[in-house]
């Protein structure tokens, strides 16, 4: 009984050391740099530390809300988030300098957002549209009681 | 008629006046179908009538219409690729009459696939849109094993270039969406019935059935119509004339 | 009675090592198997739209079902009051969780998205069977887990009566949701019927009974221990009976749906020229899975060797296997009608015709995985705990043996 014992755990030990025994990365890992569509205005929609801490939160209260309720807001979707942040030269926001991959692959955190989703910027949206209009929309929208939000072009 | 130097720059002023405003005005008109901060009410049923009289035989451009506006694309593998909508070809048992008529997710009142999930992945809008939630979809495809009108798919291979409005992804579970974002966009269309009537067979007609003054309620109150599976009574959103 | 005493499995042969390596070897197979179908996408596997659920669904099933099954030997002592079954006990309760937790193994890695397994643990559709299956499992697990408690701690033993009511109690429910998986599907003529879930209780009884038997001959006779002929007949008979009760199930079934004129086409299907489904049905089903073993379990004289009772138990468990690929396959490759009084002749989606479906290495790989894992945990813990008497000869186990 006791051999048998110590037989399993000197077989878990040994997978263990197996594991630990993989060579230790010396380099440390290189901070993300991060390439923002300047076009679409220095501000996100939320101050950036807190973009930084719970955009997570926004996103997944979101992804509720239009799913199950059909409501299309804009402000926190993550259409909204890809369309300003893909990178300006590729398009997207994964590979090695898109905005979510770069900074995701730094924290070490896993999403599966874009399994589904495209990780790419809608065609239209990423040379903005007229100005003025842009300008207008929110004016009309806080006329009619609607909370602020970036046009949807 | 001549216009003086005022009047010129009045008209031009209110044109000036008119575009700039009118990008807000659509807004208004949205707002009273529904704003995009404003949820789904069960005021509305959103379903389809086609009528099978007027689909014509070889024809796919419904389905050709739909796969292009979600982006559900195949790798010609025919068992394994999705279908969101497909024509199939019925004969009647006695008469041996045969005709051909469109299929896809029916939008049930009572859904078998939404009372089976085991996540509640795959629901029930409250404007009667079924839908599969691809974030809590576990790929069980018990809902595919409910469903009598085999309109679901289960997304058999790694899938890129989706659509933005279309996320769709391995490993979950996908069907009609009844063009669920041009229905919020208050497009009040689906890609099926546009194409349809672009070939001029007008044979697919979206509307809301909870509507009395709509064109399918119109047009359901004139001729009979079925339901696929008539049996289960499960109060579908689709509705066949001529069959 | 006498005591009963029991101990740990101690030959460290090389036999046993080697089973456990075997049954190993299969199990990262299976694992292998199923990151393959994961990583690529199920198109690799035999599963299509058309057959939606395969080889992976048909052991996981089967596995569980069995599970519930095992239990039933402890069943008979606790609830029943069945001293013969007794010293049987223990393995009984151990079997029932090794073979549950290899059916889920199988169902939870055929998953489109294994990764989200905690989504279905913290997501609910309380009207989804399968979201009772899901507590009914776990709580299985649980419940078992207690019960052998119970059973093995001296002080405990008081409490093993209604604990094992509670458990017996508990995988009938079980079962009855396993069955009521299909049993509650409108949509296929081969579903849709209040008898699947009790048709599965009675299956479980002897696919359980059936793998409890070749388990308790193994580890007896791999452990030099004596299997006496009270409990061998006893138990073999029982098996037989068990077949028995599955063979009226399945009739009830067939002739119920022999009556309903909806139902003709399944029917023929299955019972006549469903090709693959109708020979599985007919050899697989009845002849190898029902009346062979159920010849040998009643005979005096064949059922007096151990080899002869052993094959059965193992026909038994093929025959169980043929059932599953019936229900399970079968009900799916028959197409299903959209219209009364009208019959889908084509479409672009395989419509009204029987689905094609063969299984891949893969699936079978996972398949077969979920019963190396079971038996491979039922090995380590026999040999890790006191699961099986010392003895089973006819003086221990019954006490009012005479000897001829």
């Amino acid at each position: 009984m006791k051999r048998f014992t110590v037989g399993v755990f000197a077989g878990l030990f040994a997978l263990s050391a197996a594991y630990a025994a993989e060579p230790a990365k010396t380099t440390r890992m290189p901070a993300p740099s991060i390439q923002i569509n300047k076009d679409r205005g220095e501000q996100c929609v939320e101050p950036t530390e807190e973009m930084r801490r719970n955009h997570m939160n926004y996103i997944l209260h979101q992804r509720d809300e239009t799913m199950h309720r059909g409501i299309r807001t804009t402000k926190h979707s993550l259409k909204n988030c890809i369309n300003c942040h893909a990178n300006p030269k590729t398009g997207s926001v994964l590979g090695k300098d898109g905005f979510c991959a770069s900074c995701h692959h730094y924290a070490a955190v896993k999403i599966d957002c874009f399994e589904c989703h495209t990780d790419r910027a809608e065609k239209k949206a990423a040379i903005p549209a007229g100005r003025p209009r842009q300008a207008l929309a929110p004016v009309i929208r806080t006329a009619l009681g609607q909370p602020r939000q970036r046009h949807q072009p | 008629m001549t216009i003086n130097r005022r009047g010129f720059l009045g008209i031009s002023g209110a044109a000036i006046a008119v575009s700039a405003v009118a990008p807000g005005l659509r807004l208004i008109e949205l707002a009273e179908g529904r704003a995009p901060d404003q949820a789904v009410t069960p005021k509305q049923r959103w379903g389809l009538l086609i009528d099978a009289a007027k689909c014509a035989d070889g024809c796919t451009a419904c389905i050709d219409a739909c796969h292009e506006e979600n982006g559900v694309t195949g790798n010609n593998r025919p068992a394994t690729d999705p279908q969101w909508i497909r024509k199939v070809t019925v004969e009647d048992n006695t008469t041996g009459f045969r005709q051909s008529f469109p299929v896809m997710c029916q939008h049930c009142e009572h859904p078998p696939c939404v009372d089976v999930c085991p996540t509640g992945a795959s629901f029930k809008r409250a404007d009667g849109i079924v839908l599969v939630d691809k974030h809590t979809c576990i790929g069980c495809r018990y809902c595919m094993m409910a469903c009598p009108y085999k309109a679901r798919s289960f997304i058999h291979e790694v899938t890129t270039g989706q659509k933005t409005h279309a996320p769709r992804g391995k490993g979950t579970v996908e069907s009609c969406t009844l063009c669920v974002h041009k229905v919020d966009r208050g497009d009040n269309t689906t890609a099926c019935a546009v194409a349809c009537k672009k070939e001029g067979h007008e044979a697919i007609l979206f509307g809301d059935l909870n509507d009395p003054g709509s064109e399918i309620r119109k047009r359901l109150k004139q001729k009979p119509s079925t339901q696929l599976r008539p049996d289960l009574k499960l109060n579908t959103g689709v509705r066949y004339q001529g069959v | 009675m006498a005591n009963i005493h029991y101990r740990p499995f101690e030959g460290c042969t090389t036999g046993f090592y080697g089973v456990l390596a075997v049954l190993a070897g299969v199990l990262l197979a299976a694992l292998g198997a199923a990151w393959y179908m994961e990583h690529n996408g199920h198109w690799v596997t035999g599963m299509t739209n058309q057959v939606i659920w395969g080889t992976p669904h048909v052991f996981a099933v089967f596995l569980i079902v069995a599970a519930s099954g095992a239990l039933n030997v402890a069943s008979i002592s606790s609830v029943f009051g069945r001293a013969l079954y007794k010293p049987l006990s223990r393995l009984s309760g151990l079997l029932a969780v090794a073979l549950l937790a290899g059916g889920l193994m199988v169902l939870v890695l055929d998953l489109g998205r294994p990764d989200r397994l905690i989504v279905a643990m913290t997501y609910y559709n309380f009207k989804s069977i399968f979201a009772w299956n899901i507590f009914l499992y776990v709580g299985f697990f649980a419940v078992v887990i207690v019960y052998l408690w119970m059973m093995m701690e001296r002080k405990m033993n008081v409490y093993s009566k209604p604990v094992g009511l509670f458990a017996f109690t508990w995988r009938l429910i079980l079962t009855t949701g396993t069955g009521s998986i299909f049993g509650f599907l409108v949509a296929r003529d081969a579903y849709n019927s209040a008898v699947l879930a009790p048709m599965f209780i009675v299956f479980s009884f002897a696919y359980g009974l059936a793998i409890y038997l070749l388990v308790l001959m193994a580890a007896m006779k791999g452990s030099g221990r004596d299997l006496g002929d009270v409990v061998f007949t006893r138990l073999r008979r029982l098996l037989g009976v068990f077949i028995a009760g599955s063979f009226y199930f399945v009739l009830v079934y067939h002739l119920t749906n022999l009556y309903i004129a909806q139902r003709h086409g399944i029917e023929e299907f299955i019972l006549l020229n469903g090709g693959i489904y109708t020979q599985m049905f007919w050899i697989g089903q009845m002849l190898v899975g029902g009346l062979i073993p159920m010849v040998i379990c009643f005979h005096n004289g064949l059922g007096r060797s151990r080899a002869l009772v052993t094959l059965a138990c193992l026909l038994v468990v093929i025959g169980g296997l043929a059932q599953m690929y019936v229900t399970i396959i079968g009900g799916q490759a028959f197409p299903m009608q959209l219209l009364p009084d009208k019959t889908l002749v084509s479409s672009g989606f395989f419509d009204g015709v029987v689905a094609s479906y063969r299984p891949s290495l893969p699936e079978i790989l996972l398949g077969v995985g979920g019963v190396a894992i079971a038996l491979l945990l039922t090995a380590v813990a026999v040999r890790a705990l006191p699961f099986l008497p010392e003895s089973l000869a006819d003086a221990v186990a019954d006490p009012h043996h005479k000897a001829a």
